[in-house]
């Protein structure tokens, strides 16, 4: 493979290159193909499809979806799914960031096992995590009993089947998901950027806000698409913590699917999720640039 | 850690909020009460109940089939894939899209694998979670094993390549010994995510072949049981003893 190679020797090679990649490469390209790309425009064109009597799809195409997408009906339970995903996001944010940074400035040692017990949880059963916070919240459970026990409130608080638990069920599954992408952009931030801030006279919280955070936006941002895009789509903590009451946009999803058997309706309350995720996810680039073209300048 | 200051605040708010619920399921889970709030002595009575259960153990076998499936494919898959786009295939989109099923919400990937099942009429079993979990699987085993050959040294491939020997001959000699820590690795976290993983499976599982998650989640809808305080600190164990296992191949950390 070096450049005094003759032209068919050349040509030999580059058969030889496009054929391993056919080996190493194609195999698992085909599969997510077949297995992740077409199932996701499966769902997109039956956006635009009308729904079949038992399920399924009839190839009429059709708009109605979208307009029944925005009767108040369904444009209020997307806004509670916003609300939720918001509150869990900026609590991840205000709980993740710090602890992020704090990680950061342990000994190199201590750092790896810091991270790894932020993950681990993360690895486990799902829906045992969601039950753990049944067990615990309910109104015989371990912290009424404490703050009970403590002479905090007279009677059990009904801290189960409310909004405020479907924010703790979820801030619990996915609080690992905004601590990894912030550590790793503290972790990049060249330490002699803060330091030159600090010989110029600023102080270290100045030193922070100016040259730390604005750095480690993106890294923030990634990690609120982390925690807001499948706090939305979560229909098993709803259930499970809001007691059916606190229905959410990835409950109505399921139930188009498995339950209403409205699949096209489905596809288009899927759609407006996915479409969340590009919306952040182009947000989040359009940040990253500003601020590496800050940084060049 | 004297020297973090009040950042230590954060820092141990955080692990007190992940670990607290988890240890309080272990603890209730050794509790001989009934009613799962009193303590009234250890016992390890819910585990024997645990493993007397049929609807459980049917879970588990299904869980295991479907688990160990998804590893062994999502394992070879996943190699070659990031064998092939590391040393022959370099693209950032081509790599961002290897790895897009770790990011994709698990509801869009359940929903589209159930139309897509349905369209092509293939019947829901095991078969379908199991083809439904590689999809997952296979971009984890990639990350995993794109993160250690950016570590690895290429050269020794290469003077296999030039002495002779064949893409597959060099990727079979060379690069899978240097790459078994982060192999093994990868296909430990298949194994744990698709033994734990519920959302596609509760789309893409027949209503005969029921897995394990599925069978928790129909069970703790209807409230709190001491069985599945056993069951939730056994498959906690396992997850947690599979990850640090993985962690301890292959610096998972480093991945991020």
């Amino acid at each position: 493979m070096t450049s005094t190679q003759t032209a068919p020797g050349r040509g030999a090679a580059r058969r030889r290159a496009l054929g391993a990649r056919a080996v190493f490469a194609g195999p698992g390209l085909l599969y997510l193909t077949a297995f992740m790309t077409i199932p996701l425009l499966i769902v997109l064109s039956y956006a635009f499809l009308t729904r079949g009597r038992f399920g399924g799809v009839k190839l009429e195409l059709t708009l109605s979806n979208f307009s029944k997408a925005l009767d108040s009906t369904y444009l209020s339970i997307l806004g509670n799914s916003v609300l939720i995903a918001g509150i869990t996001t900026v609590l991840a944010l205000a709980l993740g960031y710090p602890t992020a940074y704090a990680i950061t400035r342990l000994p190199s040692r201590w750092r790896t096992v810091a991270l790894v017990l932020v993950v681990l949880p993360f690895w486990s059963n799902f829906l045992i995590r969601t039950y753990a916070w049944i067990v615990l919240l309910n109104s015989e459970g371990p912290v009424n009993s404490v703050l009970v026990n403590l002479g905090i409130v007279g009677a059990p608080l009904d801290l189960l089947y409310n909004r405020g638990a479907v924010v703790v069920g979820l801030l619990y599954a996915y609080l690992p998901l905004m601590i990894l992408p912030v550590y790793a952009a503290i972790e990049r931030v060249d330490p002699q950027l803060q330091e030159a801030a600090r010989n110029l006279g600023a102080g270290k919280i100045r030193a922070f806000l100016d040259v730390t955070l604005p750095l480690t936006l993106p890294g923030a941002m990634i990690g609120a698409i982390f925690v807001f895009v499948p706090s939305m789509g979560n229909f098993v903590v709803p259930e499970l913590l809001g007691g059916g009451k606190t229905v959410m946009v990835g409950n109505l999803i399921r139930d188009q699917f498995l339950e209403a058997r409205n699949w096209p309706f489905g596809a288009v309350l899927a759609l407006s999720v996915m479409i969340f995720l590009v919306v952040l996810f182009a947000i989040q680039a359009a940040i990253g640039r500003r601020i590496n073209g800050g940084a060049r300048a | 850690m004297r020297r973090l200051g009040w950042l230590s605040l954060p820092l141990w708010l955080t692990y007190a909020f992940l670990y607290l619920p988890i240890a309080v399921l272990v603890v209730m889970s050794f509790n001989a009460s009934k009613t799962p709030y009193t303590w009234t002595g250890f016992s390890t009575r819910w585990y024997s109940e645990l493993m007397s259960d049929d609807l459980i153990r049917q879970g588990f076998v299904n869980t295991m089939i479907v688990a160990v499936g998804a590893t062994v494919i999502a394992t070879v898959l996943g190699t070659l894939l990031a064998v092939g786009i590391n040393r022959y295939f370099r693209s950032a989109w081509l790599e961002a899209y290897s790895l897009a099923p770790a990011i994709l919400p698990d509801l869009a990937l359940a929903i589209g694998l159930l139309a897509l099942f349905a369209l092509i009429g293939m019947t829901l079993g095991l078969h379908t979670v199991l083809l439904a979990h590689v999809v997952f699987g296979m971009a984890f085993v990639a990350a995993v094993v794109l993160a250690r050959l950016g570590h690895t040294d290429p050269s020794l491939e290469e003077a296999s390549r030039d002495l002779g020997a064949g893409p597959v001959s060099t990727f079979l000699r060379i690069t899978v010994r240097s790459l078994t820590p982060a192999i093994v690795a990868g296909a430990l976290l298949v194994f744990t995510l698709s033994l734990d993983e519920f959302v596609i499976a509760f789309f893409t599982d027949g209503p005969s072949t029921p897995t394990l998650p599925i069978v928790i989640y129909s069970m703790v809808r209807f409230g709190v049981t001491p069985e599945i305080n056993a069951l939730a600190a056994l498959l906690l164990l396992v997850s947690f003893t599979v990850v640090i296992s993985a962690q301890r191949l292959t610096k998972l950390t480093d991945t991020i």
